[in-house]
């Protein structure tokens, strides 16, 4: 069989992998300085597609490790693109686009598996697949990687326990609620400890006291030393949680900084509970895309 | 391990997808079916036909009270001529006994036996037969045909029967190969679309599996197991109905057509390996191809 699915970290890649995944595996404890060793790096990306549309125009930032933040913007505004170009789903138009480390033009068609197994990914509509079990839908990130039934065994009651889902292991994903079963995304994109995160719209089929839940869980994978990366347009969400805010408008970079001072150092209970202050006023549900 | 993680994966996506999969199960029955009788019919025909052409004879009539002397020279005369493959001695007496069976009452009639002693001359090709006509029995320029011994009375080719058989044989072999590469061609597509659409119902899935960063050969071996598995199910089934049909319907009737126990048929072994190679290499190839177009994400 032609397959070749070895662990990555045990494959013949082990070689040319970029140091800082390497590094950000190894826990790196939370809150390394923004800015030094990027893990995500664009530099001048465009974005055209085939209608003349334009997705991105000379986006240019970076993200350093163990970071969090927010791309920000109203709809077309080009963070969508943004997620896909990290994904290698998308090719830019012109620009380099680094991923820790690894100009993302080199990787051929063929890598490109390989890499994604560097990221994990959360959608708006959790893309989970239909016909296995949330067990089996978590294992699936593993038996992809060649991982034995001996790591899967150990390694996916962990995650559903860290996610809170450890009573719905045999369940279909039609069986659970939104929040449930971003949950599941969330537990399969990161059980391979990825060293970055990507969540695109996590909350944006969620109300709110689900959404801080889910944000809860983003926030706790994010203190263990992963960069996440997540797009949003819930204002209040952002607003509450005083990060980085990159703000795309027709594909342009028109903000790009911390809102007002970023919170200290804290507890995920501390995050829920300053998260939930004031929920009342906000806005009930956000408009869907 | 990776072997039985493909074919747990295959038959989870049986199980799970159930209509698809019976869909795609039943069009292989059923093209297999159609193929399966069609196999038979065609080599029949064909058969037929060719079984036709080799009647295309000529007939030596002997001059009445003709000795056996004379028979033993006209056979050797016979021989010697070129294209000849085969030469059969039907006597009088013969003749007669053959003719009365079909009709015996005009026979009896006759009282006497009319029939000469005949020669029937096989050509060694069908296409041949004016060509020994004309050797036996030279057309003058008169247009009066003269036989070359005096033994022979007449060389009777049935001219116009033998030009229509020769060209209606001709136009009902090639009709048959036709037919046969039509139907073959049909069914490669039908089972090539059933595949595609339901492998369309489950693209999102695939696209998913992508994105969690499986190979492409990771997504498409349980698919085309998956394929292997409908057709080989499919195709063994067409061969169960086949062989029912056989034993009930063609078997007793073989001994009252010679048309259907005609020898030229293929053995029912040999069109069951053809149809299974067929089936198991038309799906597993369909679903695997068919899929490269949903790995594009």
């Amino acid at each position: 069989m032609p397959v070749k699915t070895g662990n990555p970290r045990h494959s013949r890649r082990a070689a040319d992998e970029p140091a800082p995944i390497a590094a950000a595996r190894s826990a790196v404890p939370h809150r390394a300085s923004p800015g030094n060793a990027a893990v995500i790096e664009f530099r001048g990306v465009e974005k055209r597609y085939d209608v003349g549309a334009v997705g991105l125009d000379q986006a240019t930032f970076s993200i350093g490790r163990g970071e969090w933040a927010f791309l920000v913007g109203s709809t077309g505004s080009g963070k969508s693109t943004i997620m896909r170009l990290l994904i290698k789903e998308l090719e830019p138009t012109a620009g380099s686009i680094r991923v820790a480390g690894r100009d993302l033009g080199e990787i051929d068609r063929k890598r490109v598996p390989y890499y994604r197994r560097n990221i994990g990914v959360v959608f708006q509509d959790f893309k989970l697949l239909p016909n296995r079990t949330v067990y089996d839908n978590v294992a699936y990130a593993l038996q992809v990687t060649g991982g034995s039934r001996k790591e899967i065994r150990a390694k996916v009651p962990d995650i559903l326990r860290l996610t809170g889902l450890s009573t719905k292991l045999h369940n279909f994903p039609d069986q659970l609620s939104g929040g449930e079963q971003q949950r599941v995304a969330i537990a399969r994109a990161f059980v391979n400890h990825p060293p970055l995160l990507l969540a695109d719209e996590p909350t944006g089929n969620l109300d709110p006291e689900t959404s801080i839940g889910i944000m809860q869980l983003l926030y706790r994978i994010n203190r263990a030393g992963t960069t996440v990366l997540v797009a949003t347009h819930d204002n209040s969400m952002v607003d509450k949680m005083r990060r980085r805010v990159i703000e795309l408008s027709h594909g342009r970079i028109v903000r790009d900084e911390a809102t007002g001072l970023y919170v200290r150092d804290e507890s995920t209970r501390e995050f829920a509970v300053r998260m939930r202050d004031g929920l009342p006023e906000s806005p009930p549900v956000v408009e869907k895309r | 391990m990776k072997v039985g993680f493909f074919l747990r994966e295959a038959v989870r996506a049986l199980r799970r997808n159930a209509a698809p999969s019976f869909a795609a199960l039943a069009t292989i029955l059923l093209t297999m079916l159609v193929i399966g009788v069609f196999i038979p019919i065609v080599q029949a025909t064909t058969g037929a036909a060719n079984d036709v052409r080799n009647r295309v004879l000529v007939d030596v009539y002997l001059v009445r009270g003709a000795t056996p002397t004379d028979i033993a020279r006209v056979r050797q005369t016979l021989l010697g001529t070129a294209n000849v493959k085969r030469v059969e001695f039907v006597s009088k007496q013969q003749a007669y006994e053959q003719q009365r069976k079909t009709d015996p009452e005009a026979f009896q009639l006759l009282g006497e036996n009319p029939l000469p002693d005949t020669f029937r001359v096989t050509p060694k090709n069908p296409d041949d037969v004016l060509s020994i006509a004309s050797a036996l029995a030279p057309t003058s320029s008169g247009g009066k045909s003269t036989p070359i011994d005096r033994a022979i009375d007449s060389v009777n080719t049935r001219r116009d029967d033998t030009k229509k058989i020769l060209e209606v044989t001709r136009f009902v072999k090639l009709m048959a190969a036709t037919l046969a590469v039509l139907l073959i061609a049909a069914s490669i597509f039908l089972i090539a679309n059933t595949i595609r659409l339901s492998l369309y119902a489950r693209r999102r899935e695939v696209e998913v599996m992508k994105l969690v960063g499986a190979t492409d050969w990771f997504i498409r071996w349980p698919f085309v197991i998956e394929g292997i598995v409908v057709g080989a199910f499919g195709t063994l089934l067409a061969i169960l109905l086949l062989a029912i049909g056989k034993i009930a319907i063609i078997d007793p009737l073989a001994s009252d057509f010679t048309l259907i126990s005609a020898p030229s048929t293929m053995p029912f072994t040999a069109l069951i390996v053809v149809m299974m190679a067929a089936g198991i290499a038309i799906s597993a190839l369909g679903s695997g191809l068919s899929l490269r177009r949903f790995l594009r994400v």
